[in-house]
């Protein structure tokens, strides 16, 4: 049975992060992945990561842009730790390694983001996630006295103990089906988002909210799951991302009739506006049948100079050409809102401790909340590395006065029994992938870009039935070796958890704020939703809902135009 | 909507019987992934066939294959070129080579790859403590690195390297390329103790046969050949570094040969590879080729005439002037060139219409 001070689930940026912080400050540790860690999801973030470092920026102007992103639900508390030292971890990753693109005079340099007063954004040429995260594995191998790996195990549950404190987990080894307690003082949850609940996505296959219903299954309230983020411009076909550099490069959006609609709602700006707002306006035009045949809109990138094209976008070039089949340099591609990022998450402190005791979550599994309506493109990979560094830290900490813990072995009984089960269903009900698809879809139509309370309601009903299904819903693969059937039987399972708090979230909500747009109630209302929704289990019944306020330091909320 | 019949290699360790192949048919675009093509089978056919893959977008890394024969993600390659590239049509799907099979197109990754690039030592050992700030260091030798950099851990050079097949303790080309990573960067203050380990092991840089298919291989234009001619001449050229494998004798052997001759003199190769026919090394490793030697005399491949007389270029002076030319310069050419796209528009200033306060370009986050 290993033990260890501290356990991370989830080897993203979060929990590599978290690992080596942990072990600095002289914990045991492991970390604990269903995919190799290099696989995971962060590697996935092309643009960048913002700090304010440059001498003429400051933090102050770096958390004002973030506060009024988040539509004034972020907490100001943790915007400002997170932009304060910021500059800090940028440099930190810089002298492990990260090869961050450089000015002429050999210094770090920076590009210009989306909804910030700054130009704060550094990268490395268009693989920013990709990097960071092999250069976080490089220093994992290089603390390997220190921090055990369990590569490709899959966690299937948290452990509490009878005073109802986080002490370990279960999990299956994938290579063998051997299933195996891990006790540990702390647990960091950093097992990424939830994208998988919808489709399309432009989260991977592995983003299937398995931390945020863990937590919540035992107990831990969650906290802004209606805040759901669409980015404007997805591909129609499969859902993959179109950076939005393309329209910073002057490419246009047209519907079916030729028209650039993006005069209607944002004359100023236009295509250029911000991403709820852009998505927003793309979703009328859908609506209201000016789509092409296939629903998507037209993104127009041959006005760009082709050489242009071919220099600023080279990995969109790549995707059209790869997975649409269209060379963007000479037609227009179709595009459409698609499901992106998840705001909410396992609701933590500043610390990234949770409401359940020696339980921590960070990275996009978790809602702090420094994004609160809308997150601001760059800012997710900081918040990843901050709160994974802050938990990390503090964990360790508490492991100095926390006895190891040690847990019954009929735990590891009853979960082989269910896992069993699961194996052993008989072919009558649904298939697992049926099902998924039915909540994807149905996620991506009620629970979108606009929301009302018939959808609402009506998504409710299809995620109860589903659930209701899912208990019967059978698989083929019978084997231990490598069975990924029974693993996502698994995921569904937490899946659907997660888009009944979604959804719960959402029909709280009556306003509409950042990404949450309610055609029913379509206005602002700071005077009574300037709060946030907690959600959390409540046995076998409706999920319990409770608000907690948004902590405000110093910018009080105005009103939000760009 | 196309049928394509993927006919994929499968493994069930835990059934006891030998890899057997299994067709599939499966209605999608051409445009469609293999990928796409194996997780329609899985979705609605037969749940048990196993493949690694996460972000369907040749990022991750993990849906590494052999299709048609090579090596290739899955998710990186149409269904219509890959029927159009399948002798009859049929789109073979197997897994990886150089590596053991877990379970039908899972490769065991961890007992050879990584291992391999743990070998080389791979993260940053710079010296003494950080500067203040960042490092200062110069935009073309982060470009440089960016290039081994964007190596997303797939295994497909590993699957193909003609080497690796012969010699399976041979270092590799990811984690030669990675291993270049740090030799390339400045910032890293070990580069010569990395060169001469590389250079001295017997299944380090000498051991790669230019074979080019890790390069062909390669989803991300890593290169990792380049990269292992680059650690080789850093080894050499600058550092010096005598190995023994002879792998700097050899390398400056082949140089001069081709030099006088412009073409290889083979038989002069391998005494000088050893420090020219009087050097002590040169003769036991004359002896143990001799066997290889009395071979090619009998097939007429070396004749007394050859080993003695190689005749030279017609146009020699030509193959001189290419050597003066590049030997001549000031600047070694041989920097890695990442386009990234970006550089170009990247300077420190802010741009107008960033302080404007808007969404220019949210970039892909
Ligand atoms: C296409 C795309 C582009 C993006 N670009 C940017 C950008 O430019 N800038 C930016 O700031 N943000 C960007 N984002 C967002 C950002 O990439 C993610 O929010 C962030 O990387 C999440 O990191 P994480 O560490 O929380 O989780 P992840 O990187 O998703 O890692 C989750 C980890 O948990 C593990 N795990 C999950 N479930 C289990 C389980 N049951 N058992 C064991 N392990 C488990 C996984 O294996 C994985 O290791 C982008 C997102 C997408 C989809
Ligand atoms: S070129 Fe060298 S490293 Fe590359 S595949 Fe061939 S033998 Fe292997
Ligand atoms: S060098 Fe290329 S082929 Fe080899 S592992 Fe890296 S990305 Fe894959
Ligand atoms: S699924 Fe990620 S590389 Fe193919």
């Amino acid at each position: 049975m290993p033990s260890h001070d501290v356990l991370i689930i989830g080897a993203g940026l979060a929990g590599q992060r978290a690992a080596i912080a942990a072990a600095e400050g002289g914990a045991t540790v492991a970390i604990m992945s269903k995919v190799h860690p290099v696989r995971s999801h962060s590697t996935a973030a092309a643009g960048g990561i913002n700090a304010a470092l440059a001498p003429e920026d400051s933090w102050e102007s770096h958390a004002f842009d973030t506060v009024k992103g988040s539509d004034y639900l972020g907490d100001q508390d943790a915007i400002e730790i997170m932009c304060r030292e910021a500059p800090d971890e940028v440099l930190w990753l810089e002298h492990a390694g990260v090869t961050f693109h450089r000015n002429p005079e050999g210094r770090l340099g920076t590009r210009a983001f989306g909804g910030a007063s700054a130009a704060r954004t550094y990268y490395v040429a268009d693989i920013t996630g990709q990097a960071l995260l092999h250069v976080l594995y490089e220093q994992l191998m290089k603390h390997h006295e220190t921090i055990d790996r369990y590569e490709e195990w899959f966690t299937t549950s948290l452990l509490l103990n009878e005073n109802g404190h986080c002490v370990g987990a279960l999990a299956r080894e994938i290579r063998t089906g051997a299933l195996e307690v891990f006790n540990a003082k702390s647990v960091i949850l950093a097992s990424g988002g939830a994208g998988q609940c919808y489709k399309p996505t432009t989260n991977a296959l592995i983003c299937t909210a398995d931390g945020i219903a863990q937590a919540y299954r035992v107990g831990a309230p969650l906290m802004d799951m209606e805040m759901v983020q669409y980015h404007p411009t997805t591909l129609v076909e499969n859902g993959f991302l179109i950076t939005e550099g393309a329209r910073g490069e002057g490419a246009l959006l047209f519907n079916r009739e030729g028209e650039r609609f993006m005069e209607k709602t944002a004359p100023n700006k236009m295509e250029l506006a911000s991403r709820d707002v852009v998505s927003r306006a793309e979703q009328v035009e859908i609506n209201e049948g000016r789509a092409f045949e296939d629903g998507g809109i037209a993104l127009d990138v041959t006005v760009v100079p082709r050489k242009r094209v071919l220099e600023a976008l080279r990995e969109i070039v790549n995707i059209g050409r790869d997975f649409a089949g269209v060379d963007i340099t000479r037609d227009p591609i179709h595009i459409r809102p698609g499901q992106h990022y998840i705001m909410g998450g396992v609701k933590t402190d500043t610390n990234g401790e949770t409401s359940v005791r020696g339980l921590y979550a960070a990275g996009e599994v978790a809602c702090i909340s420094v994004h609160g309506g809308n997150r601001l493109g760059a800012n997710s990979l900081l918040d990843t590395l901050i709160f994974g560094r802050r938990s990390g830290t503090h964990a360790a900490g508490r492991a100095r006065h926390v006895a190891m813990p040690e847990t019954p072995h009929s735990r590891v009984r009853d979960e082989q029994r269910w896992i069993d089960s699961i194996i052993a269903r008989e072919h009558g009900g649904r298939r697992v992938s049926a099902i998924k698809d039915e909540l994807g879809e149905n996620m991506n139509t009620y629970c979108a870009v606009f929301r009302d309370a018939d959808g609402l309601g009506t998504m409710r009903d299809i995620v109860e039935r589903l659930k209701q299904e899912a208990e019967t819903a059978w698989i083929d693969d019978r084997g231990t070796v490598f069975n990924q059937d029974v693993l996502g039987a698994i995921e569904l399972g937490y899946m659907l958890d997660c888009a009944e708090a979604i959804v719960a979230g959402a029909i709280e909500r009556k306003e509409s704020r950042g990404a949450h747009s309610r055609t029913d109630f379509p206005e602002r209302n700071d005077e009574e939703w300037l709060k946030h929704i907690d959600i959390s289990r409540n046995g076998g019944d409706a999920p319990k809902i409770t608000h907690s306020p948004v902590t405000i330091t110093r910018w009080e909320p105005q009103e939000r135009t760009y | 909507m196309a049928e394509f019949t993927l006919r994929l290699r499968r493994y069930l360790p835990e059934s006891g019987e030998a890899a057997y192949w299994q067709d599939y048919t499966v209605e999608l675009e051409p445009h469609r992934s293999v990928l796409e093509g194996i997780l329609q089978v899985r979705a609605e056919q037969d749940g048990t066939v196993g493949i690694r893959c996460s972000c369907r977008a040749a990022i991750c890394g993990s849906c590494g294959v052999r299709i048609n024969d090579r090596a290739a993600l899955a998710c990186h390659t149409h269904l219509s070129a890959a029927a159009a590239g399948a002798k009859d049509g049929v789109i073979k799907v197997e897994p990886m080579g150089n590596m053991p099979v877990i379970k039908d197109l899972i490769t065991d990754f961890e007992a050879v790859h990584w291992k391999k690039v743990r070998r080389v030592t791979p993260w940053l050992l710079p010296d003494g403590p950080p500067p203040e700030r960042e490092y200062i260091v110069a935009h073309e030798a982060m470009v440089d690195v960016t290039q081994p950099m964007a190596c997303i851990q797939c295994g497909a050079c590993v699957s193909d390297c003609l080497s690796m097949e012969v010699d399976p303790e041979f270092i590799g080309p990811a984690a030669l390329a990675k291993a270049y990573r740090f030799v390339g960067d400045p910032r890293d203050g070990q580069h010569f103790e990395r060169l001469q380990d590389l250079a001295e092991d017997p299944h380090g840089i000498y051991d790669c046969t230019h074979c080019f298919n890790c390069i062909e291989a390669c989803p991300k234009g890593v290169a990792p050949m380049s990269q292992i001619m680059r650690l080789r001449r850093l080894a050499t050229a600058d550092f010096q570094i005598d190995d023994r494998n002879n792998g700097k004798r050899h390398e400056q052997a082949f140089t001069e040969l081709i030099e006088k001759y412009g073409t290889l003199f083979e038989a002069e190769l391998l005494p000088r590879s050893y420090g020219g026919k009087f050097h002590p090394r040169a003769l036991p490793e004359l002896l143990r080729s001799l066997p290889a030697i009395l071979k090619a005399v009998m097939r007429g491949k070396v004749t007394a005439m050859k080993a003695l007389h190689h005749p030279k270029l017609p146009d020699q002076k030509r193959v001189r002037e290419i050597f003066e030319t590049v030997e001549g310069r000031e600047q070694r050419y041989d920097l890695n060139l990442y386009i990234s796209g970006y550089d170009d528009d990247a300077d420190d200033d802010v741009p107008a219409d960033a302080k404007a306060g808007d969404a220019k370009a949210e970039a892909s986050a």
